[in-house]
């Protein structure tokens, strides 16, 4: 077993552009779950429709890249208002199941042949990031260290993505901790109480669903960008999901939660990929018990076990704390 | 409370239920609240005289808290309407019935956990221009604002007695001092009016005298109070009227020492056996 191959894989894929999105998108989510406490299960829908605002923007109506990336702005609140206008003064299951619904709706529209001459349907839609990568100031060379390669298009995406996540990290921290913020983490913890104080509930949460929103479609735009294709079975339910997972990890409700949480995740399962990948092929796992197609699946098990160790002993994630998750109990 | 001017402005109103008051800031007409079969609330009229402190009593179950929710919007009534100086409150949210000037607190206490004791306080301000999403992120625009707020809220963390608990998560007090907390943090509020639901349960002995200190310095500086207990010492000592409730309907109101020998209140608490205060968490 190579330990360099399989160490250098892991922070390959820790400090990657998908990462990056992840984060970006983990950083909106974090502001509907962890700070406001909405059960926002449809982050992947927003991530949709702004991946489909910039490509469909390009490729079909020859729109400048730059006009897609406001209409998948658009497009995100418009999602945003519609699930949050029936749904934010009732319960929240009913957001839940609103926002889980409607991401799954979205990709089965977005794939129709009915919708195919905008989208593209199964097929999706290619090169329509031209503009962006025209832009790109770095000169063309390999850059790198370690095993640890990059083009010079490859970093120019990843400046930006995670240029993006900083931005937004500091942007989140300093919305969070001011006046702003002290209503929408009160909100989490007893919206009465938030009522009675004189507060538009229902106002706080729309905004927070509509940023937070936004937030995910802008993470959206970055990985059809970097793709330089757009493709509806990318944007699968099961994408929240392990938004969920990335931000549990890192800590719910923590400024630096969703990036560390989603470096962490990236990092594990492609450190399990890699391992197991080299042990199977030194002969350490006979291909009996495992075999290289299987290996996708497995990692995702050992990342389950991961979580629930996690879990067991630190539940508040990484960033979380434990005196303030207690009080949950009194 | 013999010769105050309160109690002469309410000396002339006759002890019977529904009265009619001179100057009357809370006016409840024909609200009616079932649940099912269950009529919690049946009450032809009730006012509230301006400047006093109002005592709600009733046996478990009379409709006390009912009543307060369908008034501060947290509950809806089936028939009826309400106005509050004047202007119509029917039907109207929570929160526009907290920015109209009034302001409740709960039975079962909704303090924040998770926040320190002064956010709680700081949260119930009014007018931050940092609440706006737009603003949040420019501090300049509140820091000034914010820190008038905090002047604010430890004088009244002061007179509460909540100074050294100032910068602790409000999750660790004890039940008795977030009772306390719930109050001083709706008085951040700059109510005109203020529902108190049994604001003395679990409140330390020693305290509840300075508790209540505090709500006759309100009623003192023109805020109308109206409170419901069931600690009759308290009731007899601090009220300028009593109303009394059972099974949703208003049974005797008038002055502590009247309400306290009316028949028909001492039916309501015989009839059920009754008379311990409420005890929580
Ligand atoms: N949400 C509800 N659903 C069904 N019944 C309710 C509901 N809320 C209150 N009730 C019933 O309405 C009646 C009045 O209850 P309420 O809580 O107003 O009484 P209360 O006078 O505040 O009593 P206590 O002194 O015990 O606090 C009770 O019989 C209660 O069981
Ligand atoms: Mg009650």
């Amino acid at each position: 077993m190579d330990w360099e191959v399989i160490l250098s894989d892991a922070l390959r894929s820790g400090i990657g552009p998908i990462a990056a999105v992840y984060a970006l998108a983990a950083i909106g989510l974090n502001l509907h779950f962890g700070y406001t406490g909405l059960l926002n299960f449809g982050q992947i829908g927003f991530m949709l429709v702004g991946a489909y605002g910039v490509a469909a923007s390009v490729s079909t109506f020859g729109l400048s890249l730059w006009v897609g990336v406001l209409i998948g702005l658009g497009s995100s609140v418009i999602l945003a208002l519609l699930l949050g206008l029936p749904t934010l003064r009732l319960r929240a299951e009913y957001l839940a199941i609103a926002t889980i619904a409607a991401g799954e709706i979205l990709r089965l529209f977005y794939r129709s042949s009915w919708a195919e001459p905008v989208t593209g349907g199964v097929f999706g839609l290619q090169q329509f990031a031209d503009e962006f990568f025209d832009i790109n100031p770095i000169p063309r060379d390999q850059y790198g260290f370690w095993l640890v390669n990059y083009s010079s298009r490859d970093l120019w995406v990843l400046l930006v993505a995670w240029g993006l996540v900083a931005l937004f990290a500091g942007v989140m921290a300093l919305m969070v901790h001011s006046p702003w913020g002290r209503v929408i983490r009160s909100i989490r913890e007893d919206e009465d109480a938030v009522r009675s104080l004189g507060k538009s509930v229902y106002a706080y949460k729309m905004q927070s669903l509509v940023f937070g929103g936004a937030i995910g479609s802008l993470a959206g735009m970055m990985l059809a960008i970097q793709n330089q294709s757009v493709n509806p079975d990318t944007y699968n339910p099961v994408e929240t999901f392990f938004l969920y997972t990335l931000l549990v990890l890192g800590g719910a409700g923590r400024m630096l939660g969703p990036v560390i949480g989603s470096i962490l995740f990236w990092a594990i399962l492609s450190f399990f990929d890699s391992a197991l990948r080299q042990a199977i092929s030194a002969g350490y796992i006979s291909s009996d018990v495992l075999s290289a197609a299987e290996i996708g699946a497995a990692r995702f098990a050992l990342v389950g076990l991961g979580l629930m160790l996690l879990m067991i002993f630190r539940p508040q994630g990484i960033f979380g704390s434990r005196r303030e998750m207690l009080l949950d109990v009194r | 409370m013999s010769d105050n001017p309160i109690s002469t402005a309410l000396a002339k109103v006759e002890r019977e239920p529904g009265v009619r008051k001179p100057d009357p800031l809370l006016v409840v007409d024909g609200v009616t609240r079932t649940f099912g079969g269950l009529t919690a609330v049946h009450v032809d009229t009730l006012e509230v005289q301006r400047g006093t402190i109002t005592a709600l009593i009733g046996p478990n179950g009379a409709g006390k808290t009912t009543l307060f929710n369908v008034i501060s919007g947290f509950d809806r009534a089936d028939t009826g309407h309400w106005t509050f100086d004047g202007q119509e409150l029917t039907g109207r949210a929570a929160h526009r019935v907290a920015r109209r000037g009034l302001v409740r607190t709960f039975q079962l206490t909704k303090t924040l956990s998770k926040l320190t004791v002064l956010e709680n306080m700081k949260l119930a301000a009014r007018h931050q221009r940092g609440e706006r999403m737009g603003l949040s992120m420019l501090w300049p625009v509140w820091r000034g604002q914010e820190r008038g707020i905090v002047r604010r809220a430890d004088e009244l963390l002061e007179r509460f007695r909540l100074s050294h608990m100032r910068d602790e998560y409000a999750g660790t007090l004890s039940g008795g001092q977030r009772k306390l907390l719930e109050m001083a943090r709706a008085l951040m509020v700059e109510p005109t009016m203020i529902m108190l639901d049994e604001p003395m349960a679990g409140v330390n002995p020693a305290l509840t005298q300075s508790l209540l200190e505090h709500i006759t310095a309100l009623r003192d500086e023109g805020m109308t109070v109206c409170f419901v207990e069931h600690d009759m010492d308290v009731v007899m000592g601090i009220s300028d009227w009593v109303v009394c409730m059972a099974e949703g309907s208003i049974v005797a109101e008038g002055p502590p020492q009247s309400v306290a020998k009316n028949p028909a209140v001492i039916d309501a608490y015989l009839g059920r056996q009754h008379d311990e205060p409420e005890n929580e968490g």
